[in-house]
């Protein structure tokens, strides 16, 4: 704790902030010419995209149809400005808002672009977009819970996958809403192993998290093939259908795609907000934070740093495991190995872009649920090679962990266990 | 009210921490617990926290024997600690940071965010301690946060206050402003124990003295009853030079030369705004100042490990300014980090690795990217001897040794090749007075070699022993440059505070 | 001078302020091989296995759905059958890893490309690195070597080593690629390498459509193979009607081994990597430039697992299809702590799981055990070589130092 300087009247840039900027800059006009000669020539006739649905309450015929080659060629010039800004002044604090603007547009020109001529359900594909970044989501949170207090949680991945074969399982074995619950209780309890692990054993956290990952991966499948494949009935479960809510369900075109889904999106958003207010309003919250800031001072006050934890850990579990069922009771219904590809590692990667904060982590999933769905869609309308698309949300993270959209600060103690002398 | 410590012991593997402890406070006095770094004041204080259990020994209040679990139990009897290392969360409010773990809720476990900021607000008032309830704690300045601490304290209704060493990273000025606080709260009718190492406050702030060393009371006594030297010798065990013994220095040509130098820290702020100085051979030359007035980043300029933004750094007439760690090392400049265990050394690295640890690359050490074992460990051996690191072998991992001796090494390692110039960081941070000698000593010695020394401490009376010159650093500027014998103490804070220019 | 003072290390307090490397830094206690503790270095890792098959043992039987429903009527006879259930598997297990000279060749095959991943994880290790993208690296290496392999023609004295180092630079670059993003932007290696996994999964699959690699009358996703002037020659080919697979990589992964033991031990560039990996603060201080390490640590790492990659293709497969890699980047974590990260450990663990997956796969065949099972047994391994703690407070065995975090979070 040093005295802080004040701030001086010019503050200097650093070198590295300028070469960042210049890097962006070039990157910017790099982009510009791609869409002006990719997506620009490359585009013949009109986009029309839907922006609702034939079954929609009002306005069920809502379109917007737009030139594809002169959204290109205004992006382009969007892109080009941008850049030229950023290289010879930088942008200051609106670097990464013009950041995530520029790549709306980017995305807009190159849907534009692959829907010429053609027609394309905008609202379908954002409906998708939630839907598919909803397991993602909940792995971002669940995520959140647990860095929170400093216990970094890389086997969200196993934990949604054990969600996912539990809830098939016993949602095919007993009823639907039991294998919800069965999923959960899988969460939690590999929770609590990483929790004793970690905690108790000090082993380092992510290997812990590896070490479950691949524990699940080859469980499930072995699981799979000795008890699913014999017996096929074990693995066909009801899926939780879209519920839309009254009212809410017919504002056109948010309508449809908020309020339209399936009960994972709905707990989705309630988990969001409990826990939004829980860790900034509320007394466990407070107590939370500093365990994962500085757990020593809260040791000091008399908090439980070990209990906080083992709970914290638990619940994150819980959500992730919830979570896991719906790639099996929110989506397909049977379970195939290593369903969850990724999902989970995405997730971490959603909330470090969301700077540890439930909405922001909320966020971030949701861009990668759209570039999930981006790639379903537009694989009927031109044929770029799937695996291409495949690879987008891989590269997005990448791109995000890499801190082009710059630097966060995760929890003061994130990955160092309490010792207590 | 009085607090009793009767008869505490505590071991730990290998060390005997505390001896038959006796202490005794009451209401309305100071008693100050005095000892070197190392002495066991610390943990016997976190034993009357209750962050240690005692293994043998109670602590009673007003005759009643308590048993402290864990500090939940010490503070609901009335028991408040102010930690040598502050305990707040960084990113927490002020309010937040005071609250923490006796949170005033509404229904449900919400916060009353509105009732503790009363409380905080009210506190302060009554007790004279600054805050501004809503700041945030990792803008606040040093001297600050400890007001911080203190209500937090207070807040809990404390009745024993423990001080830790809390002078430490505070200006002269700021120190007499803590202790007007410390005597408020005494004459409130608080029981206050502080502990330090440091004679000269104990002196003057203690209303009694417990002098603990190895662990175990070996005196008490009275200021004004006892002078500093008998109380140092109390501390340490035997007579002891307070100050190095120093011949005059004889500078000679320019060594080092900074010209306006400007370097900004990770945040874009200018942490050495424009400074020029220059540092000759065979003298010492020591920089003054708060933690946090741009020493660090001069250093890491200095070193290499930051770059300037602008400004000139010449060593040996050479212009260094841009060049890297390794370059700047070559040129014949030693450098004894700050933090020696985070940036001097590898503690799970031998003390033959660590000998070597940045000359490695170099010959006789190695070829080419081949190295060369032998002839490390023959050199390790070597400076081992004549630096009297005290270790079982070269090949034990070097978190075996005391921190003393592991700054051995780093002095070996430093002290021990052809170098012009040395830049000292904190050279005795946490070292028992036998060690701060010894380097003392050996500093001394580097200079009247010929070699040109920067030091960098805060600790006053370190740089006014040892420095031929004293450069005051406020903010990023030079805003002083005296000789130790022609100022005091209480002027180089004036300089320190930024309260006076030359 | 001064008069020798007694360190007064023994009476007082341990050192004031944060003990152990540095405030909230990591430590490599067991991992790094310090202190000559025969228990810690041998005895905990053969408790892990065994207790790690135990418990394997276990999940086999409470899998099965007809041994469970007996125990209602006859535990006794439930029990038999279990035992039954479980000795059968593991002995078809050990056959087929150590049984005849087939298996034992088949089981040195299989550790050849876990010796070279495991290495390249232990590398990362030791660098502080936690190298995931061992599939990554293993999957474009191969595909280079692939190329390499069918697209030219040469004597083999020239086409095995190029194709070979096609391999090591492409997983070389792969690893890179990682290193390098830590290095300017501090992305964290276990997110970046685990993306590129899945990015380099991709690239194959689109590879193997191209008309350029794929056999151009077949419609499956596999390689045209390659040049028999390529092909890594098999010990025993010269004799005739043989099948033993065993082939001239596992000489090249025993050669990376000792080379990863000099480089680490004996080189400049490995006590650059070692300290790095124990306090890349002190060694930034010391001069060296850990920035550009990272990337070294990782592309040499890469360069690994791309020849473990290369191998395979070259030595086994002779073409690529989508599956061979199994998952070998993922054993090799479990490799790299087995072996406590020393080249010789990873060595003697690569054998020991090459016997496990060799055994494994006659188990599956023989046994209604299927080799899905092998992955939990490593997995537990794992768990159990991380915690000395559990084989400690389980089998009351006095070890050295508790474990050690490897890793430092998201920053930095």
């Amino acid at each position: 704790m040093t005295a802080a300087a004040e701030a001086q009247p010019a503050v200097v840039r650093t070198p590295k902030e300028i070469r960042r900027a210049r890097i962006l800059g070039v990157v910017y006009l790099l982009l510009a010419l791609f869409v002006l000669f990719v997506f620009a020539r490359g585009a013949e006739g009109d986009a029309t995209f839907g922006l609702a649905r034939p079954t929609d309450r009002f306005l069920n015929d809502l379109q917007l149809t737009l030139p594809a080659a002169g959204v290109a060629y205004a992006v382009a010039i969007l892109l080009a400005f941008a850049g030229t800004v950023q290289l010879i002044r930088g942008l200051g604090k609106w670097t990464n808002a013009v950041l995530a603007v520029m790549l709306i547009f980017l995305v807009f020109a190159f849907l534009a672009w692959a829907a010429a001529g053609k027609q394309f359900s905008l609202v379908g594909m954002f409906r998708t977009s939630i839907s598919l970044g909803v397991p993602i989501a909940l792995g971002a949170l669940s995520g959140v819970l647990c860095e929170r207090v400093a216990v970094i949680n890389i086997a969200i991945e196993g934990m949604l996958l054990a969600g996912a074969f539990t809830g098939a399982l016993v949602g095919s074995a007993v009823n639907s809403w039991i294998g919800l619950v069965a999923a959960t209780a899988s969460g939690v309890i590999l929770a609590w192993v990483l929790a004793v692990l970690a905690i108790r054993y000090r082993v380092d956290q992510i290997i812990v998290g590896v070490v479950i990952n691949i524990f699940v991966a080859g469980l499930t499948a072995f699981l799979a093939t000795r008890i699913m494949e014999p017996n096929p009935g074990l693995n066909s479960a009801a899926v939780f259908g879209p519920i839309g809510v009254p009212l809410l369900k017919d504002i056109p075109f948010v309508g449809p795609i908020l309020f339209d889904q399936n009960l994972f999106v709905y707990a989705m958003y309630v988990i969001t907000a409990a826990l939004t207010f829980g860790l900034f309003r509320t007394r466990w919250g407070l107590r939370s934070r500093a365990v994962g800031e500085h757990p020593k001072a809260a040791d000091t006050l008399g908090v439980n740093v070990y209990r906080m934890r083992y709970l914290n850990v638990m619940m994150g579990g819980a959500v992730a495991g919830f979570g896991g069922a719906f790639f099996t009771l929110g989506s397909v219904g049977r379970f195939d190995d290593n369903m969850s590809a990724g999902r989970g590692f995405i997730g971490l990667a959603a909330m470090i872009f969301g700077r540890w904060h439930p909405v922001g982590a909320v966020a971030g999933a949701m861009v990668f649920g759209f570039a999930d769905a981006v790639r379903i869609r537009i694989a009927l309308l031109r044929p770029i090679p799937s695996e291409f698309l495949a690879m987008a949300p891989y590269l997005a993270t990448i791109i995000v962990v890499a801190g082009l959209v710059g630097r966060a600060r995760p929890p003061a103690a994130d990955g160092q266990p309490y010792i207590k002398e | 009210m009085e607090l009793e410590l009767r008869g505490i012991t505590k071991r730990f593997p290998g060390v005997l921490a505390n001896d038959s402890v006796d202490l005794t406070v009451r209401s309305g006095e100071i008693l100050a617990l005095l000892g070197e770094n190392g002495a066991g004041k610390t943990t016997l204080m976190n034993i009357l926290y209750g962050l240690y259990s005692a293994d043998e020994g109670e602590v009673l209040i007003d005759g009643v024997p308590q048993h402290f679990a864990d500090p939940g139990d010490a503070i609901a009897a009335g028991i408040g600690m102010v930690h040598q290392h502050f305990m707040l969360v960084p990113v927490f409010t002020v309010t937040e940071n005071v609250v923490l773990g006796v949170e005033p809720t509404l229904a449900a476990g919400v916060l009353n965010l509105k009732q503790a900021r009363r409380d905080v607000f009210e506190i302060s008032e009554r007790y004279g301690l600054r805050v501004e309830p809503d700041a945030l704690t990792e803008t606040l300045p040093v001297g600050v946060q400890q007001r911080v601490e203190i209500i937090k304290v207070l807040f809990r209704e404390a009745e024993v206050l423990v001080f830790d060493e809390p002078t430490a990273v505070l200006t002269p000025q700021e120190v007499a402003e803590f202790f007007g606080i410390v005597r408020s709260l005494r004459d409130a009718g608080k029981a206050i124990i502080f502990i330090t190492h440091k004679l000269k406050e104990a002196l003057e702030i203690a209303d009694r003295i417990s002098v603990l060393r190895r662990g175990a009371v070996v005196g008490q006594a009275i200021p004004g009853e006892m002078d500093d030297r008998a109380l140092a010798e109390m501390m340490v065990g035997r007579p002891v030079e307070l100050v190095v013994q120093k011949g005059d220095a004889h500078p000679g040509d320019a060594v080092l030369e900074v010209e306006d130098l400007l370097v900004v820290d990770d945040r874009a702020h200018p942490m050495v705004d424009g400074i020029s100085f220059t540092v000759r051979s065979g003298e010492i030359v020591g920089i003054a100042g708060v933690q946090g007035n741009g020493q660090t980043e001069l250093v890491e300029a200095l070193t290499g490990l930051r770059p300037a933004v602008s400004g000139t750094i010449r060593i040996g007439g050479a212009d260094m300014t841009a060049e890297d760690p390794r370059d700047i090392h070559k040129a014949g400049v030693a450098h004894v980090p700050e933090d020696r265990q985070r940036s001097g050394l590898v503690l799970k690295f031998t003390v033959a690795e660590n000998m070597v640890l940045d000359s490695y690359h170099d010959a006789p050490y190695s070829r080419g990217i081949i190295m060369d074992w032998p002839v490390v460990d023959e050199a390790a051996s070597r400076l081992v001897e004549e630096y009297d690191v005290r270790t079982p072998s070269i090949d034990v991992p070097l978190a075996n040794l005391s921190g003393g001796n592991q700054q051995k090494v780093i002095v070996a390692r430093e002290f021990g090749r052809d170098v012009r110039l040395v830049i000292a960081s904190q050279p005795t941070r946490g070292l028992d007075v036998g060690s701060i000698e010894y380097i003392h000593e050996r500093i001394v010695k580097e200079r009247d070699q010929g070699v040109a020394i920067l030091i960098v401490s805060s600790e006053l009376d370190e740089v006014t022993a040892l420095s031929d010159r004293i450069l005051v650093v406020y903010r990023g500027k030079i805003v002083a440059e005296v000789r130790p014998e022609e100022t005091t103490n209480a002027e180089l804070g004036l300089y320190m505070a930024g309260a006076k220019q030359q | 001078m001064s008069d020798r003072i007694e360190d007064p290390q023994v009476a007082g307090e341990p050192e004031g302020g944060e003990p152990e490397e540095s405030r909230g830094r990591k430590l490599w206690a067991d991992i790094a091989g310090f202190g000559v503790d025969w228990r810690a270095a041998v005895l905990v890792p053969v408790l892990a296995v065994f207790t790690a098959l135990v418990v394997g043992g276990l999940i086999m039987v409470l899998s099965d759905v007809d041994i469970l429903k007996k125990f209602g009527s006859s535990p006794l006879g439930a029990l038999a059958d279990a035992w039954t259930l479980v000795s059968d598997a593991y002995i078809a297990l050990a056959k087929g890893a150590f049984g005849s000279g087939e298996a034992i060749s088949e089981t040195l095959v299989a550790a050849t490309p876990l010796i070279l991943a495991g290495l390249s994880v232990a590398i990362g290790f030791r660098a502080g690195l936690f190298n995931i993208g061992g599939q990554g690296q293993l999957i474009v290496g191969a595909m280079a070597s692939l190329i390499v392999g069918f697209q030219f023609s040469l004597p083999s004295i020239i086409h095995i080593p190029l194709a070979l180092i096609a391999g090591i630079l492409a997983g070389a670059l792969w690893g890179g690629i990682a290193g390098l993003l830590k290095a300017r932007t501090g992305a964290h290696e276990v997110i970046t390498t685990i993306m590129l996994n899945f990015i380099a999964l991709f690239l194959m699959r689109w590879a193997l459509k191209t008309d350029f690699v794929r056999v151009v009358d077949r419609m499956d996703p596999i390689s045209k193979p390659i040049e028999v002037s390529a092909q890594l020659p098999r010990f025993f080919g010269f004799v005739d009607g043989n099948t033993l697979r065993i082939h001239l990589g596992f000489l090249v992964a025993l050669g990376a081994a000792w080379f990863s033991y000099w480089l680490l031990f004996k080189s400049t560039v490995g006590f650059e990597f070692r300290a790095t990996g124990f306090n890349p603060h002190a060694a930034e201080y010391a001069g060296m430039k850990v920035s550009r390490l990272f990337i070294l640590v990782m592309a040499v790492a890469g360069a690994m697992a791309g020849l473990a990659g290369a191998g395979q293709i070259l030595g086994v497969h002779r073409q690529v299809v989508d599956g061979f890699q199994g998952s070998i980047g993922f054993d090799a974590i479990a490799l790299a702590l087995l072996g406590r990260s020393h080249p010789a450990g990873v060595v003697l663990a690569s054998i020991l799981f090459g016997a496990l997956v060799a055994g494994g796969r006659i188990m599956q065949a023989r046994t209604p055990i299927p080799i899905d099972l092998i992955l939990v047994v490593q997995a537990l391994v794992i768990v159990f070589i991380a915690a000395p703690a559990l084989i400690r407070a389980i089998y009351r065995v006095r070890t050295g130092e508790g474990t050690a975090q490897l890793t430092r979070g998201w920053g930095s």
